[in-house]
């Protein structure tokens, strides 16, 4: 057992094994998934890990000055998810959710320029890290106020469920966003209405400095869920297969009509609430924790559970995060080398149709 | 055939721009609580639920912000919803996803996308109902970028505005007020208006004073300017209709000609609408064509009282009014010679 206290450990009981982070180092249990599809999972979670350490990198060196809250070591829900995800469906994120973004196959392009404040960036330079929007891919908005895009989601599930046609929403939140009041208003609104919305609660245990033991008397996020009479499922959120079965069981009940669906998916994030450091002495300390999480990492374990079946062999991996890396530095540079927005993009933006008073 | 004209109230008037809306506009609904009950939102919305359904007519849980968001949720993805909340005061429970999503959410996503939601709470005070069931507050609205406030002060205004607020792309704040649904006038056809075009309106025109308010205190100048002209004293007076973005050219133009102000709101003093105002003209003209300095009646800097004889002296009146305008006309010597 590492160094989580007794607090904690009573905290996190309804969590079982999922919450001890020297469990679930082992290879994945992957028979009952597509391979390719473990594949291409595979190498999203790696460029989405390139793209955050690139993001980190530049922040540490104070060339990205916006705020950045990053992913690094919770890729897996962002993919998981992404994969059910289908034309028509409406996605929204939070304050961490470049994850999100480049899932749904969003441009790292688009992304490396919002985070510099260009007008190539996905938000025209005007949102930054934490407004990320790309329609074509389904992502209709992430926002950094905690909680806010739950019952957006909500609203979002209610129009699809008006247009009949099978579509759902997905709402993306951590689990400090369950201490909202307006979380359990758009649940049991949701519940109420059978609107097809799927929660995706990631428990990574912090919100910001600090640890779930010390915000909630206990760690399970489907609590709520039981609360509101959704049906919820749980699972490993370093496991891709695991992410990809609960979501699948989901998404096929949501777009039967059977109303929301609820999942939590036990994760952990590498790095500090915003920024690059990894923030090892603040709140909890996390030390021997985070090393042990890092033991869990859903991209590793993917790959050596491919290796084993014959699905992937070295020099393959090498030439996924070789591509990322390409990617990204290429990524980079252009966005680099791009403008900033107009001038008069402060006052043309606010309405539709008409310019903001200027005094 | 009865030639005598057929009036319409305040109160029915916007539900006849909510029928007019449901009719015309499917992607139109309507969300918030009470509304399956006349008890709440007065004759403004009665039987819209049996004449357009339940699915669109929607009574909602107690959950003023989850509800708000999920109007703003509908907005991004086609429709037009209307959030109601039959009162400000509670209406306070959702600013989050009014201020600081809906209203930022085109220019933080670059201009890519309209978030057109109108939400339209009610006004509701007096009759001792006190200091959290009284709250006005659109000067708090109107400080916010993307947010469209409007105030209908007639019934016509209170129809075709709604319908230009929930057509328009951007974000409304539509505020009606109780104390208005007594108000009846002949309706012309319905105009479906676009909003970014609408504004301050004269309504009347005088070139002693000009009186300006916005919803029931743009009434009461109507009222204290008919007496006042009975008084030989003549009031341009300019219902502000629009108070967010504020186009304040009528404004300008009228205290130019007239040399004198006196904004009316009826929410409270310090940093309120009738600051705007005459912040408006201070920095626009010459102080030289002044010939009073500007004045505001305005609540007083306190919550709404519940005992009847401080409820009557808390809000502005017409005597009030008539009152304030006729010192503002008679002091002009003594303050700027």
């Amino acid at each position: 057992m590492a160094s989580v206290d007794s607090l904690i450990q009573r905290n996190a009981a309804s969590l079982g094994m999922l919450a001890n982070a020297d469990h679930f180092h082992e290879p994945l249990a992957i028979d009952a998934e597509d391979t390719d599809a473990l594949l291409a999972g595979l190498q999203r979670m790696i460029l989405i890990r390139v793209v955050e350490e690139k993001i980190g990198d530049m922040v540490s060196q104070g060339v990205v000055k916006c705020p950045c809250h990053l992913a690094i070591g919770q890729e897996a829900p962002a993919v998981g998810v992404a994969s059910y995800v289908r034309q028509g469906d409406r996605v929204f994120g939070a304050h961490r959710s470049h994850s999100h973004f480049l899932a749904l196959g969003g441009s790292p392009h688009g992304l490396l320029a919002e985070v510099q404040g260009k007008d190539t960036g996905v938000s025209r330079g005007m949102g930054g890290s934490m407004h990320l929007i790309d329609l074509p891919n389904g992502l209709y908005g992430t926002v950094p106020i905690v909680g806010a895009t739950i019952p957006i989601a909500v609203g979002a599930g209610l129009a699809a469920k008006m247009d009949g046609n099978g579509a759902m929403a997905v709402s993306f939140f951590g689990d400090g966003a369950t201490e909202e009041g307006v979380f359990h208003e758009s649940m049991n609104l949701a519940a109420l209405m059978k609107i097809p919305v799927l929660f995706v609660c990631e428990n990574n245990f912090f919100s910001s400095h600090l640890h779930i033991a010390l915000r909630q008397p206990d760690a399970s996020a489907c609590r709520y869920a039981e609360a509101h009479r959704i049906e919820w499922a749980r699972a490993d959120g370093n496991d891709l297969a695991a992410v990809r079965s609960v979501t699948r069981e989901a998404v096929a009940a949501i777009r039967a009509g059977e109303g929301p669906r609820f999942l939590e998916l036990v994760t952990y994030r590498w790095r500090g609430h915003v920024g690059h450091r990894e923030d090892e002495d603040v709140g909890v300390k996390r030390k021997d924790d985070l090393a042990a999480w890092k033991l869990r990492d859903p991209i590793s374990r993917l790959a050596v559970s491919l290796e084993e079946i014959n699905a992937l062999n070295r020099q393959q991996l090498k030439q996924f995060w070789t591509e990322a890396h390409v990617v990204v530095e290429e990524a980079w540079s252009t966005a680099t080398h791009d403008g900033y927005p107009p001038a008069k993009s402060l006052l043309s933006r606010v309405y539709s149709g008409t310019m903001a008073n200027k005094h | 055939m009865n030639k005598a004209a057929v009036t319409t109230g305040y109160g029915a008037a916007i539900r006849d721009g909510f029928e007019h809306l449901l009719a015309n506009h499917s992607e139109v609904f309507a969300i918030g609580q009470g509304l399956w009950s006349p008890w709440y939102v007065g004759n403004s919305m009665t039987d819209l639920d049996s004449q357009f359904g339940r699915e669109r007519v929607i009574d909602t849980p107690v959950s003023e912000l989850g509800c708000t968001g999920a109007a703003l949720g509908a907005a991004l993805c086609g429709y037009r919803p209307i959030v109601i909340h039959p009162r400000v005061d509670f209406m306070l429970l959702a600013v989050d996803q009014i201020v600081t999503q809906a209203a930022k959410w085109r220019s933080m996503f670059g201009g890519q996308v309209s978030a057109p939601i109108t939400v339209r709470a009610i006004i509701n005070r007096g009759g001792e109902q006190g200091a959290q069931h009284s709250q006005s507050l659109q000067s708090w609205f109107a400080h916010i970028p993307g947010l469209r406030v409007v105030m209908p002060s007639t019934p016509t205004d209170a129809r075709d505005l709604l319908i230009a607020s929930v057509l328009s792309d951007d974000p409304v704040l539509y505020l009606d007020d109780r104390w208005l649904y007594g108000l009846e006038e002949e309706l012309p056809p319905i105009q479906e208006r676009n909003l970014a075009k609408e504004g301050p309106r004269l309504t009347r025109t005088g070139a002693d004073l000009t009186l300006v308010g916005c919803s029931y205190s743009a009434h009461l100048c109507r009222e204290a300017a008919a007496r006042l002209s009975a008084n030989g004293i003549e009031c341009d007076v300019i219902d502000l209709r629009v108070l967010n973005p504020l186009d304040a050219t009528l404004i300008i133009s009228s205290v130019k000609k007239t040399g004198r102000l006196l904004a009316v709101d009826g929410d409270w003093r310090s940093c309120g609408m009738a600051a705007e105002v005459i912040a408006s003209i201070a920095e626009a003209l010459d102080p030289r064509v002044m010939r009073a300095a500007p004045r505001r009646v305005t609540l007083p800097d306190a919550p709404a009282p519940t005992s009847n004889p401080l409820e009557r002296s808390y809000y502005p009146t017409v005597d009030y009014i008539v009152q304030r305008a006729l010192a503002l006309v008679g002091a002009q010597q003594e303050t700027f010679e």
